[in-house]
């Protein structure tokens, strides 16, 4: 049976001790340790990028793990291989349909500079497009390099000052 | 299978004797590896349908084409590439085109399915025109994109262009680039005999990303 809290004061007994924080930090944390990542899985990044979800590497420990192929759930776009001139566009409007707040890691040489694609047909660098907070280098780089590059965003989501402002303002 | 078919691939002579039955204009093409002929355009889907029927080249491999020089004439070949899946051989049909501005050869669609995409491809990076045609837009590089990457006064780097849709380009201010060389294309050089030499390289480092494209290049 439930019996219907009638009790107006804070029972340190039942909930625990209280911690004061700011609301800023909060959110910071919250949104750090949850970041959904949109897989923009181009070329052979995704392979890497897909064993960085499986059991050995398990992103899981870091909140990542609820990959969305739908870019309105999504909070990180992980740009995975080579964006070429063709696929820029729909980059960007995916990039563009992702709700604020959102980031970007550019996993790999292509993504960060085009890597080894000097030619006619490939961006270079998706920083051309979208903004980018992380880049990560390798070719392919292993999942242990894109784990280094979520825990490096969440350090930068954690550092992010005036949360509270921006989301009253927006 | 008819009766020219024997075990074994269809050799030069064999496929020669074939072709200049319905073809005399038919040349034998110096070679490296498999028979090759030389055949006028227009002949191409013909003697094609031939090689299909009497020798058993029932799989067609690949369709491309040759840019021999801008200055060259006629500049562009195509090049069919035939196999025989009972015979287990190969065949070259190379015609050249006879416009060097404006290539045109027909299509083999009718005959093979699967050479949709290759004459495609074909037009896409070369330029070759393929008449009658059910659908020839281009494969890889996006509709409304002026140039032929492969052909040979293209440069490897490209040339800029506003980025496939216009609105993207107008929000990032991105275009397509020329993309810096430093670093590559890389070229191996060969007949050289010391390996470390002779491994690819960059031949041009002259400009990068922070130094730009001069504009005699």
């Amino acid at each position: 049976m439930v019996t219907p809290n009638t009790e107006l004061t804070y029972n340190t007994k039942i909930e625990g001790d209280i911690v004061v924080t700011r609301v800023d930090a909060v959110i910071n944390w919250l949104r750090s340790n949850s970041v959904w990542p949109m897989p923009m899985g181009l070329a052979c990044c995704a392979i890497e990028l897909m064993a960085s979800a499986s059991s050995r590497f398990d992103i899981a420990r870091f909140g990542s793990e609820v990959f969305r192929f739908s870019p309105r759930q999504a909070d990180c776009m992980i740009v995975a291989g080579t964006v070429t001139y063709k696929m820029a566009p729909h980059v960007r409007r995916i990039y563009d349909q992702m709700a604020e707040p959102k980031w970007v890691i550019a996993m790999g040489a292509c993504a960060s500079s085009g890597g080894m694609y000097r030619s006619y047909a490939t961006l270079q660098g998706v920083d051309k497009i979208i903004p980018v907070d992380v880049y990560i280098s390798g070719c392919p780089p292993r999942p242990e390099a894109l784990l280094d590059a979520l825990i490096k965003l969440q350090d930068k989501v954690t550092r992010n000052g005036g949360t509270t402002k921006q989301l009253l303002s927006a | 299978m008819s009766a020219t078919a024997t075990a074994g691939p269809a050799s030069e002579s064999e496929l020669l004797a074939v072709l200049q039955g319905a073809f005399p204009a038919v040349a034998v093409r110096p070679t490296g590896d498999h028979p090759a002929f030389k055949l006028p355009v227009a002949e191409v889907p013909a003697a094609l349908k031939l090689l299909r029927s009497q020798s058993g080249f029932d799989f067609l491999t690949d369709i491309t084409a040759v840019d021999w020089d801008v200055e060259a004439s006629p500049r562009f070949s195509v090049v069919w590439h035939l196999y025989s899946t009972t015979r287990l051989g190969y065949v070259r049909i190379v015609a050249d085109c006879l416009s060097d501005t404006e290539p045109t050869a027909p299509s083999v669609v009718a005959l093979w399915a699967g050479a949709n995409w290759h004459e495609r491809e074909t037009f896409d990076l070369m330029g070759i025109r393929f008449t009658d045609h059910p659908d020839l837009r281009r494969i890889l590089m996006w509709d409304g994109y002026p140039f032929h990457p492969l052909r040979k006064d293209f440069p490897l780097a490209g040339i800029e262009t506003p980025l496939p849709d216009l609105e993207v380009g107008e929000i990032t201010g991105a275009t397509v680039k020329p993309a810096p060389m430093m670093g590559g294309p890389f070229v191996a050089s060969t007949g050289e005999m010391n390996l470390t030499e002779a491994e690819p390289r960059a031949k041009d480092e002259s400009w990068h990303e922070r130094s730009e494209k001069p504009a005699t290049l």
